[in-house]
């Protein structure tokens, strides 16, 4: 079993080196989510909230965002392109098992989105003075760990559905695009209507970014971990672990 | 035993019957090459053998595995040249090698790997950066970096030049000396009558004909004499061979099943005319001959 986890590390370290050497992937993963902090600040300038700069709370819904751009998004549009270049075709003919090869995309997708997420909060906190509560330190990584594992597999099912390296894209971003903005990622949806608020709640990502922003909430002062929606993620993760493990297939569709 | 044992396999997609009741086998350390014309079957049946395709009915056995259900000890003794799959584009030669090779619990160095087919040069440069013959090199060396019992080498030169087509021949050649198996499949006459030990001509999902090179060539029966027409004579003056006499411009020439007797009779009516036959020759049937003769008849049959 040790040498699958030398396997796993290789596979991670691998993926990684790969995202490096794609520019638009990196420009896309991390620059973009950073582009929105940056932007959003300018929209909302010195707005404060009891005292507590609004960037307080934008920040962390970025962080989600961006966190969901590295898993989901990366992992979508990232295994479908290396199917239809017959990469995975290539991979599935070795003895490397295939839940190496997909732990070690997973892997450095987790790595990205921990990178991307401690920039964000390194710049939200340098220029905004954004704030990390320490005493929910744990709740915070928690909710973290889980919501990356979660849009992981999503992103891992959306490959495994749609067979098309070309579609996938435009899929993933009309999944996650509407997503954000029903999810209070880019504002407060507490006025839309009800039936948005509804939707809203089905998906997965409105809860992920809830959790994380009340983690730096400070005027929450109750135990900030909501169940019912740590609940509504670990469905959608594992609804999907299950579409993936099922529907996926190594093979160039053409 | 067999190192490949395939009884009646066949395969059917949606809309077409691509393998209809094959059977071979190939011993331990032989080179079996499948021949055949595009769509003949012969990728469904080598990817078959790899385990990517599930069959339709009949039995595979290939070093004593079910391909379909090996997993990871299966794939850790075979080697696997596919006709197309893809490689990371931006790794280098050596990193994909370092990085397949470890997959494997055997494997084979890359440097050596590297100079086995000939990319020293191109070892540290980004796969992005190969020609399409390099790369077809590098897939070369992926296929052989687990140190393989069996490789299967799905149209391995296509798109080599001829001194990198002369070495990979030698590579190949080298790896039976070692004892390995190798299918292979190839569409140039020429690398299987190097390479195979025996040669099966896949047509239409079927096997047409089987045998060893020379065995194929000697059942094609008739020699070809060919000469120019002498410009005095015309073709009702040419002796009568009883044999098939066919006259393309000036060229003619004659299916013979006994050329000594026929040349014979074609010399001393040339001398006896005083004419002398230009360019004349005589040709054995090659490989290629009886291919195109058997792939015709399969064609028609079906
Ligand atoms: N995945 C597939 N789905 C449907 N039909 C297929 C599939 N793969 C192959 N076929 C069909 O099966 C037949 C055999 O194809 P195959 O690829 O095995 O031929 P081949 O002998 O390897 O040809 P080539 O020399 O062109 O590589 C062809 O008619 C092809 O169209
Ligand atoms: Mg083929």
């Amino acid at each position: 079993m040790n040498s699958s986890l030398v396997l796993l590390w290789r596979q991670i370290r691998h993926q990684n080196a790969m995202f490096w050497r794609t520019p638009v992937a990196a420009f896309f993963t991390l620059a973009l989510p950073l582009m929105f902090l940056l932007l959003f600040n300018v929209i909302f300038g010195g707005e404060e909230v009891n005292g507590t700069p609004f960037a307080q709370f934008f920040t962390p819904a970025i962080a989600t965002f961006s966190a969901v751009s590295a898993t989901f998004t990366n992992l979508a549009i990232g295994t479908a392109l290396s199917r239809d270049l017959g990469i995975l075709k290539r991979v599935r003919g070795t003895p490397l098992p295939p839940w190496i090869y997909m732990g070690g995309r997973i892997g450095s997708g987790v790595w990205i989105a921990s990178i991307s997420v401690v920039i964000m909060f390194m710049l939200g906190w340098l220029i905004y003075d954004v704030q990390i509560l320490w005493e929910n330190i744990a709740v915070m990584v928690l909710v973290f760990v889980i919501g990356i594992a979660t849009f992981s597999a999503f992103g891992l099912a959306v490959a495994a559905v749609v067979r098309s390296g070309e579609a996938v894209p435009a899929v993933a971003q009309a999944i996650i695009l509407p997503m954000a903005f029903i999810s209070g990622i880019f504002f407060d949806t507490t006025n839309s209507p009800a039936w948005l608020e509804l939707v809203g709640n089905i998906f997965p990502l409105k809860h992920f970014a809830a959790l994380f922003v009340d983690s730096f909430n400070p005027f929450l002062t109750d135990p900030v971990l909501g169940w019912n929606h740590i609940g509504v993620m670990i469905a959608w993760g594992i609804a999907s672990l299950i579409v993936a493990t099922r529907f996926f297939i190594w093979e160039p569709n053409n | 035993m067999g190192a490949v044992v395939v009884t009646d396999l066949t395969k059917r997609y949606e809309h077409v019957e691509a393998i209809r009741g094959i059977s071979f086998e190939v011993a331990p350390g032989e080179v079996f090459a499948l021949l055949g014309p595009n769509g003949a079957g012969k990728t469904t049946t080598v990817e078959i053998l790899e385990g990517y395709r599930a069959r339709s009915g009949g039995s595979v056995e290939v070093l004593g595995f079910d391909p379909w259900d090996g997993g990871t000890p299966y794939r850790d003794r075979v080697g696997i040249v596919l006709q197309e799959s893809g490689l990371e584009a931006a790794m280098t030669v050596s990193e994909a090698l370092e990085l397949y090779g470890g997959m494997y619990s055997n494997r084979r160095d890359t440097k050596e790997l590297i100079e086995l087919v000939g990319l020293e040069d191109k070892a540290s440069e980004r796969i992005r950066t190969l020609s399409g013959g390099q790369r077809r090199r590098l897939d070369l060396a992926l296929g052989l970096v687990g140190d393989p019992d069996l490789i299967f080498l799905d149209e391995p030169t296509t798109g080599f030049d001829p001194s990198a087509r002369r070495r990979a021949w030698e590579l190949i050649k080298d790896l039976t000396s070692l004892g390995k198996t190798i299918i292979l499949t190839t569409h140039y006459l020429d690398e299987a009558q190097y390479l195979a030990d025996r040669i099966a001509v896949l047509s239409a999902g079927k096997i047409v004909a089987e045998g060893t090179p020379s065995e194929l060539g000697a059942n094609a029966g008739e020699s070809t004499i060919t000469f120019l027409l002498p410009g005095s004579v015309g073709r009702g003056d040419l002796p009568s061979l009883g044999s098939t006499v066919d006259v393309e411009g000036a060229t003619v020439s004659i299916s013979s099943a006994d050329p000594t007797q026929d040349l014979h009779l074609l010399t001393n009516w040339a001398v006896d005319r005083g004419v002398s036959l230009e360019q004349i020759q005589v040709r054995r049937p090659t490989l290629e001959d009886v291919y195109l003769e058997i792939v015709d008849e399969g064609g028609n049959g079906q």
